[in-house]
């Protein structure tokens, strides 16, 4: 286990030092001069030579590349083209609203989507299971961003039972205001993320359903209910694990969208605002410290699927 | 292990045994899932002989006017007609949809047999790009394209392309290994075909329906993109007009006009809907032996 550890430790660091070289080069080796588009039409050259040295592009593309990863190494973002902030910094102050939101949506998902998915399967010939299947894959098929507009319209528009966006200016030294705030959202990503899960978790069951121990079990008197809960969790668990994994990963990500639709001032809408801004330092640390979570996530994954599966523990 | 494009949909149920028998081009998913679908292409390509009103053709006096014979999806915030921008939205859809497979077919399906193919360092070098490439959201590349470049059709498919092409070269890589294990592979071997000639001959072949598939299911993840981009004011700009940017600009008028924001998401769902019922039903008709499992999964 140690020495798998160790080789998956090893693993995490490579991909995150050509994650982070990738994000180098599709910004800084590409055609085009960030200087220049940054800029105005119409700049002198000497604004166009300031920028230059501010991003560091004036020096030749390896040594650029040797001080992005040598600041990776020590954590150093840089600092924003605009404000001058670390960025660093501008991204440590979203996380109080990100982090809720993802976090919430993810657990909320869990809680709701696993004991549908379980019924969806066991009574997948009946009405009500195959309703759950089919409202599924609407939720999939659905742009989370339409569900979320609706969603503002039905309780914030129509019935005024909830803010329709935004956060407290304040942050959580209300709670129960930046709670309301989010509310919305968390139901929204929940919506998206839970129909994802249904579809998983019905599978995950249906395959556990059609396997001769649980026959064995039924055989020898167990419920089907019973069958399941003694055989299931552990049978399907290494699976389970890394779906919640891929969970994690896309609630993170579907922050960004969910922000923009409810405008809180989250990592989403900070990236979004710097894209659009192009405040290039902003948007190379954003995105690779969400890849950089992705990444970190995945390794979680594999670490406890080899925990909860002994069968896994034999392959390298 | 979970491949979630793939896993993403199932198969509807087995029917009884009658209807089993006469399955086939007749599955219901892949009738369903073609007509939703062949509904929005003729939407996309009549648009492009006809719509009811020119794109740019703004009607001041019926401002965010709801359903009516002269405005059949009603209008928006500047009078312009909703089902015209449907349609029109329809086009960069299609056009989106499909060039964005293009480019991860073209990128991914080589990577992966080339994995499958080569020894064993390559197919670890390959892998390890995919399993980055996988953690790397389209979404986080489209922005950091964006930045650089500035918003645009091509950025989009690019971005898109890239990021579906990794799950495309994961499962090329998984079906073509399959087949490098088979006895006729190691047959061919011996009669001393060449490795390009037993890709053609005997892992295309076997692996073209599962890509086929495939193609359906990153279609309907592209079009999602697609919209979430546009939405986010980073796909197709102004004028081409985009289901996604229509959602955004409805926004700020749904306590007015509901139904503005209401047909360009159902739109977006039926085309998704409809590819994935299709890459069902086709999953159905080209693939008999994962039909008889399903169907002995199902006992």
């Amino acid at each position: 286990m140690l020495s798998y550890l160790i080789r998956r430790v090893a693993w995490l660091i490579g991909s995150l030092f050509v994650a982070g070289s990738a994000v180098f080069f599709l910004l800084r080796v590409l055609p085009g001069d960030p200087a220049v588009t940054l800029l105005a039409v119409g700049s002198s050259p000497d604004q166009i030579d300031a920028i230059r040295h501010q991003l560091g592009t004036d020096r030749p593309v390896l040594a650029q590349y040797g001080h992005w990863l040598g600041d990776l190494a020590t954590g150093n973002l840089g600092d924003s083209l605009f404000t001058q902030l670390p960025v660093l910094d501008q991204i440590a102050g979203r996380l109080p609203v990100t982090v809720p939101l993802a976090l919430s949506a993810f657990v909320l998902s869990i809680i709701v989507a696993v004991p549908i998915g379980v019924f969806a399967a066991v009574r997948r010939r009946g009405l009500l299971g195959v309703a759950v299947s089919t409202l599924a894959q609407l939720g999939i098929a659905l742009p989370i961003f339409w569900v979320g507009i609706m969603v503002v319209w039905l309780v914030a528009v129509q019935w005024r039972a909830l803010p329709p966006g935004g956060f407290p200016r304040t942050g959580w030294q209300d709670p129960g205001a930046a709670i309301q705030s989010l509310v919305l959202p968390v139901a929204t990503l929940t919506i998206a993320q839970g129909s994802v899960l249904v579809r998983y978790v019905r599978s995950a069951t249906l395959d556990v359903l059609s396997q001769e121990y649980v026959r064995t079990a039924r055989s020898l008197g167990y419920s089907l209910p019973r069958a399941l809960w003694r055989h299931g969790p552990r049978n399907g668990a290494a699976t389970v694990v890394q779906i919640l994994g891929i969970l994690l990963a896309s609630s993170l990500l579907g922050t960004v969208v969910i922000e923009s639709v409810f405008a809180l001032p989250g990592l989403g809408s900070l990236l979004l605002a710097s894209v659009k801004a192009r405040d290039l330092p902003i948007v190379q640390g954003t995105v690779f410290l969400m890849t950089a979570t992705v990444l970190v996530v995945g390794l979680v994954v594999d670490v406890v699927q080899r925990l909860v599966d002994p069968r896994l523990r034999g392959s390298a | 292990m979970s491949t979630p494009l793939v896993e993403a949909v199932e198969t509807v149920e087995a029917p009884d045994a009658p209807a089993r028998r006469r399955r086939g081009w007749r599955s219901p998913s892949f009738l369903v899932g073609a007509a939703l679908l062949l509904a929005v292409l003729a939407l996309a390509l009549v648009s492009l002989l006809w719509s009811p009103y020119g794109l740019d053709h703004t009607d001041p006096t019926a401002r965010l006017a709801g359903p009516s014979p002269q405005h059949w999806a009603g209008t928006d915030r500047l009078g312009r007609d909703q089902f015209t921008q449907l349609m029109l939205g329809a086009r960069t859809a299609m056009w989106i949809g499909l060039a964005s497979v293009a480019v991860a077919f073209v990128i991914g399906v080589p990577l992966g047999l080339l994995a499958a193919a080569a020894g064993r360092l390559a197919e670890n070098a390959v892998v390890g790009v995919i399993d980055i490439v996988i953690a790397f959201p389209t979404l986080l590349l489209a922005m950091l394209l964006v930045t650089v470049y500035g918003a645009s059709t091509a950025v989009a498919i690019s971005a898109i392309g890239i990021g579906v092409s990794a799950e495309v070269a994961r499962l090329t890589r998984i079906s073509a290994s399959r087949v490098f294990t088979q006895d006729y592979v190691l047959a061919a071997r011996t009669c001393g075909t060449g490795p390009l000639m037993i890709l053609v001959r005997h892992v295309l072949p076997n692996i073209w329906h599962t890509l086929l598939v495939q193609a359906a299911l990153a279609f309907g993840v592209a079009v999602i993109a697609e919209a979430s981009l546009s939405y986010l004011g980073l796909g197709t700009p102004p004028p081409a007009p985009s289901w996604g940017r229509m959602l955004q600009e409805a926004q700020s008028t749904v306590s007015v006009a509901p139904w503005n924001v209401l047909l360009p998401g159902l739109a977006v769902a039926v085309t998704v809907v409809g590819v994935n019922l299709l890459g069902d039903g086709l999953r159905e008709v080209l693939d008999p032996q994962l039909r008889q499992e399903r169907q002995a999964g199902e006992r």
